[in-house]
């Protein structure tokens, strides 16, 4: 239970706002950093801690793109296909990168280690192709790179660091000011 | 010219405060807190003709003036809802020169008496935000934030807070329900943030650019300002340039420098190829063509080629990129973005897309074609905030534009 787990950090998030309701976005993004996605229970843990009815959880889940309602590959590579991108190739990257993993865009490998994703403009266009894995960018990408990425994650996973979370360790929600 | 908000670039490891402070760094903030009332704060602003860097170009000084006097919360917002296509000024400046914008953000503060900032950053910039997280704890280390600033009695707290994943929370009334923990979905003013927004209170909502223009500001004048840029356009700004050209990457120029001149600034274009049209301000604004190419990048310089400057995001095309695939691109950018919220922009950018797609793909009719334009224009004027007319602008600048690329497509003869 994140509540008891991350108790200092949850305590510190609620103290930056008059109302509870506003450490929503906060409290989902560690819940989906320590489950992976947004499962049902997930969404009720929050909903409790804020006093908010779950299903308002789960319209923000469903509002806002970055948190999962069903579960993800353990790395989520979001290559960005929009118009600066997709000038510089990479829609072509989008074709490479699931025909070597062998899925379609927003499918999951068999062993469950990578699901794909296409995603709207990442602000990194100056440094397409590009993509972001478990919200790390990874820019300035090709055939060869992607598939030193690909050797780079299953090494890590292999070991199981933290590193492997849905999202990076926010700095400042371990600190309570 | 030394850059006066990519100053990383002149200055190794400008995040760090040591560094930062050992090159004139929280002078302003010093100078502000015991020589200036907050008055005059907003006063040297307004004199420096900064305007918004977001894209609107609003009066920054008159903007803060807006806020009720006298005592009460107040709240000042620095919107890094970076979000725009071909936008990426802003994570450069949080990574690299977070101590500028948490001293603009301060100085904001005290002019306007908020006791409190957040930085909105989108949830995707979770990592890139890891230096301005840093920078905020030393700051707070040095008692340049927090309770009793420098013994002068004034107190302000700064907090980080992350979005999800949202463009339309770039918009400030829609990034103000966000941070309340609600849809980030904007309402229809009045009421003005300034007189009713985050918790109901005065709120400045403040671009990351326009705020790291604030310290060098104060530093050296509102004249010394104003001296750079035109006259309605002064300072200057950083373009983000991307698509089709040797270098893409970020520019800090003065603003009026032209269209060609940013070509050039960013090594041409790629290949030799022959330049075709550029978006000036990402998605949201109408596309430009050569004969708009030596107007000046300033809030008025495109009046005259119906189109803006915006946040100065210039996405590049050259000679053979297909125009239908990319409005295309744009539209299906708007309706996965559209909040969903008014009608006008919810349905028109869904059939938008649907038509566009039929189109491309060679299905169309010359009845599509009207469709189309007819439903940018019913759009056009009748949505809640300014997202749902950009919409329209990709669509119905490249029917301008390329008329003959639309026809093309008609009856079969599309692309595959």
């Amino acid at each position: 239970m994140i509540k008891e787990k991350y108790a200092k950090e949850i305590e510190g998030i609620l103290a930056r706002f008059p109302t509870k309701k506003s450490a929503a976005l906060p409290l989902m993004h560690l819940a989906q950093r320590e489950y992976g996605y947004m499962s049902k229970e997930a969404m009720q843990e929050v909903a409790a801690i804020l006093d908010l009815d779950p299903t308002h959880i789960l319209s923000l889940a469903g509002f806002y793109s970055l948190y999962y309602e069903e579960p993800q590959g353990k790395y989520v590579l979001e290559i960005c296909n929009d118009l600066a991108c997709a000038l510089r190739g990479a829609d072509d990257f989008v074709e490479m990168a699931t025909a070597k993993l062998g899925i379609p865009v927003d499918g999951t490998t068999e062993d469950g280690m990578f699901t794909i994703k296409t995603v709207m403009c990442l602000g990194a266009c100056d440094r397409a192709p590009m993509l972001q894995c478990n919200l790390k960018f990874e820019e300035h990408l090709d055939e060869t790179k992607f598939e030193a990425l690909l050797a780079r994650l299953r090494a890590e996973a292999e070991t199981g660091g933290e590193e492997t979370a849905v999202a990076p360790k926010i700095a400042s929600y371990a600190v309570k000011k | 010219m030394a850059h006066i908000l990519l100053r990383h670039r002149d200055i190794p490891d400008l995040r760090k405060l040591g560094v930062y402070q050992a090159n004139g760094g929280y002078a302003a903030w010093q100078k502000v807190l015991t020589e200036y009332e907050p008055q005059q704060v907003i006063d040297i602003v307004r004199n420096s003709n900064l305007r918004g860097r977001g894209g609107a170009g609003f009066p920054t000084g008159v903007k803060w003036g807006f806020i009720p006097k006298g005592p009460g919360d107040k709240y000042v917002i620095i919107n890094t809802d970076e979000s725009e296509t071909g936008t990426f000024k802003d994570r450069e400046l949080v990574e690299n020169n977070p101590h500028q914008i948490i001293e603009g953000a301060l100085i904001a503060a005290y002019a306007i008496g908020a006791k409190t900032i957040y930085n909105y950053f989108r949830g995707e910039y979770m990592d890139a935000a890891y230096a301005f997280e840093e920078a905020l704890q030393d700051a707070y280390a040095a008692g340049l934030i927090g309770e009793n600033i420098l013994g002068t009695g004034f107190s302000c707290n700064f907090y980080c807070h992350y979005g999800a994943g949202a463009y339309i929370c770039g918009e400030e009334t829609a990034l103000i329900k966000s941070l309340e923990g609600e849809l980030g979905q904007p309402w229809s003013k009045p009421p003005f943030p300034a007189v009713e927004g985050l918790f109901r209170k005065p709120t400045v909502v403040n671009n990351t650019e326009t705020l790291a223009n604030v310290p060098p500001i104060i530093n050296n004048g509102a004249d010394w300002y104003k001296s750079m840029g035109t006259e309605r356009s002064a300072g200057v700004k950083i373009v983000c340039m991307s698509g089709h050209v040797e270098k893409p990457g970020n520019y800090e120029v003065e603003l009026g420098t032209t269209y060609r001149q940013l070509i050039e600034m960013a090594g041409g274009m790629r290949g030799g190829k022959k330049f075709k049209a550029l978006l000036p301000s990402g998605g949201s604004g109408p596309v430009i063509i050569e004969n708009a190419l030596d107007a000046p990048m300033t809030y008025e310089g495109l009046d005259a080629y119906q189109s803006v400057m915006g946040s100065s995001s210039v996405i590049v095309m050259d000679e053979d990129t297909d125009m239908v695939w990319a409005a295309l691109k744009m539209i299906h950018f708007f309706k996965h973005e559209s909040c969903g919220k008014c009608t006008p922009c919810r349905e028109g950018t869904f059939w938008m897309e649907k038509v566009l797609h039929r189109l491309y793909h060679g299905h169309g009719t010359e009845q599509d074609l009207q469709t189309l334009e007819s439903v940018a224009k019913q759009v056009k004027g009748r949505t809640l905030c300014a997202l749902g007319e950009f919409a329209i602008n990709p669509v119905l600048s490249t029917i301008r534009h390329f008329p003959n690329e639309y026809r093309a497509k008609l009856n079969g003869r599309g692309s595959a």
